[in-house]
């Protein structure tokens, strides 16, 4: 199925709560409202002629500019070889999301990633910990804004330069 | 009586013998089967495990924020250490998410040369792969096997683009270096080699019965559950999933080319066991040798690289590609802002999915099949942490 047929199926059942679908793009993008994400999520995984059974990508991107962090979902149907993107805008100074864990069981470290790096909380998620950065750190690197402490524990982050 | 309060009442129902109790061990983060430094924090009664937690980061250097900083060119070095075992394919991914964004085409000699490239690394990285299995099983011997020919494909590579592991051969818009003089001669010297040995490799390993009872009706994964946990790769092939990136969702010259995609028939026990993981790679390095031959025979003249300004400013937007990796399915999402700079990469890896599915597949299993399903998953611990 096209991205603009699935954008069909998804209007017609989730009204408002599904926006736009970016043809333009590379990858085809509908846009989604946070707190739908999970319904959405499900209705695309369960309906047999959709059957997006695998997620292949859960991503964050943080727009700054226009006060968001974007998370980006790459979904794929082993059934039917097709695929699409989902996007949802999260507030970026209290980003919460429904997680996706149970429609996706591969949710759940791609969820912990988010969180660690970029901050956003997914709500209802059974296990959301820092995954790749020490427990004890302090904010999120791949904020734009963020900046790196200058020690960890007593450890100097900084180094010379070798080429003097 | 309790004398002091403190004493601890061990129950030992009449008839069962012992009773038992849980305990909490640690292995890693430098244990010798554990494929890089990584750590498990495994609760067991007795020799069962209950569970076994992966604890990784222990190797995050942050790629995925230097490619924000580094540009486009200058971040092809740093892809190749996000898989050191199968660095051609991270080239390729980052090379080939760049040209979607910014709409270059390769040339098709350049095409040829990736997949060259990217086959030969295939076959060593599956090499690697089954000889550590061996190896974390108890089997010295055929590790030797397996390592004397990754070597020469080390020597083959290294004529190729200079380099043994991180080999930064590829760039946006093609190769680096077209193909060294006599280097097809040479590789199908080496590739006429090969398969002799592969058949000396099964007679050691695959038909070993000490090897097929450490291996068969192991970590039995489901294709349903892969496919849930987004298993990619020989580990979802395993599971009886026909499903392979080169075939289903072509890139490069992959529809040029003729080979098969060996799945999981469940030959030594079910379907999905750590033995289908094992001969899924076994048989992927004899499709990769067939279409090596077909790549020499029907590479075309011409250029290896489309022209590509040195600063390099790809419209903005937002791209996902995917490149069957050795490890499988792997995804490179990229976000373009315009500038120089990429605004952001994430690289989805197959070791990833693997390394968050053991806490699930490990319950219930023998302490000593952990690293056997840790090998057979072909996990290797930079490509989850980046």
């Amino acid at each position: 199925m096209d991205a603009a047929a699935i954008h069909q199926r998804l209007k017609a059942r989730f009204g408002d709560q599904v926006g736009d679908c970016d043809l333009q793009g590379h990858d085809p993008a509908i846009r989604v409202v946070p707190a739908a994400i999970a319904d959405v999520s499900r209705f695309l995984r369960d309906e047999s002629d959709l059957r997006f059974d695998s997620l292949s990508n859960e991503t964050g991107v943080d727009y700054k500019a226009r006060n968001a962090i974007e998370v980006v979902y790459h979904l794929y149907s082993y059934k039917h070889r097709h695929a699409i993107v989902l996007k949802v805008d999260a507030v970026r100074d209290n980003p919460l999301v429904p997680t996706v864990e149970h429609v996706w069981k591969a949710a759940n470290w791609l969820e912990r990633e988010i969180y660690d790096l970029l901050g956003v909380t997914f709500e209802g998620h059974t296990d959301l910990r820092r995954l790749l950065m020490p427990e004890d750190w302090v904010g999120y690197p791949l904020r734009k804004d963020f900046v790196e402490p200058e020690m960890y524990h007593g450890i100097s982050t900084r180094r010379e330069s070798l080429l003097k | 009586m309790s004398l002091t309060g403190f004493e601890v009442e061990v129950e030992r129902a009449p008839g069962t013998g012992l009773a038992t109790e849980e305990m909490t061990l640690n292995m890693g983060p430098q244990h010798p089967s554990t494929h890089g430094v990584l750590r498990f924090v495994v609760k067991a009664d007795g020799e069962v495990m209950i569970q076994a937690i992966p604890d990784v980061g222990y190797l995050h250097r942050s790629i995925e924020k230097i490619s924000e900083k580094v540009g486009y060119h200058g971040f092809m070095p740093y892809t190749d250490r996000v898989d050191y075992v199968a660095a051609m394919f991270c080239n390729q991914g980052w090379g080939m998410v760049c040209e979607k964004l910014g709409g270059i085409e390769v040339p098709k000699r350049g095409e040829y040369c990736r997949v060259i490239a990217a086959e030969f690394n295939r076959i060593a990285s599956h090499l690697l792969s089954v000889g550590t299995m061996v190896l974390d099983i108890g089997a010295a011997t055929p590790f030797f096997h397996a390592f004397r020919e990754r070597e020469k494909i080390n020597d083959l590579l290294e004529e190729l683009c200079g380099a043994r592991l991180t080999y930064n051969y590829m760039r946006i818009g093609g190769v680096a270096w077209d193909l060294p003089p006599e280097f097809a001669e040479k590789c199908l010297h080496f590739l006429a080699g090969l398969e002799p040995m592969m058949a000396e490799y099964n007679d050691l390993i695959t038909v070993n019965k000490l090897y097929l009872e450490r291996c068969a009706d192991v970590a039995v994964i489901s294709a349903a559950e892969a496919i849930n946990y987004n298993l990619v790769g020989p580990n979802l092939r395993a599971s009886g999933v026909k499903y392979d990136v080169r075939r289903d969702l072509p890139y490069s010259v992959y529809p040029e080319l003729e080979f098969d995609v060996p799945i999981g028939r469940g030959e030594e026990g079910t379907t999905g066991d750590s033995f289908d993981r094992y001969i899924c790679r076994i048989r992927e390095i004899q499709e990769s040798i067939k279409i090596l031959r077909q790549c020499f025979k029907q590479i075309p003249d011409g250029p290896v690289i489309a022209k590509v300004p040195r600063k390099f400013k790809p419209p903005a937007g937002d791209a996902y590609v995917r490149v069957e990796s050795a490890r499988g399915d792997m995804g490179w999402y990229a976000v373009s802002d315009g500038t120089e700079f990429p605004y952001r990469c994430k690289i989805r890896t197959g070791s990833f999915a693997a390394m968050a599915i053991i806490d699930n597949v490990s319950r219930g299993l023998m302490l000593a099949d952990l690293v056997t399903v840790i090998a057979s998953l072909d996990i290797v611990a930079p490509e989850v942490d980046r």
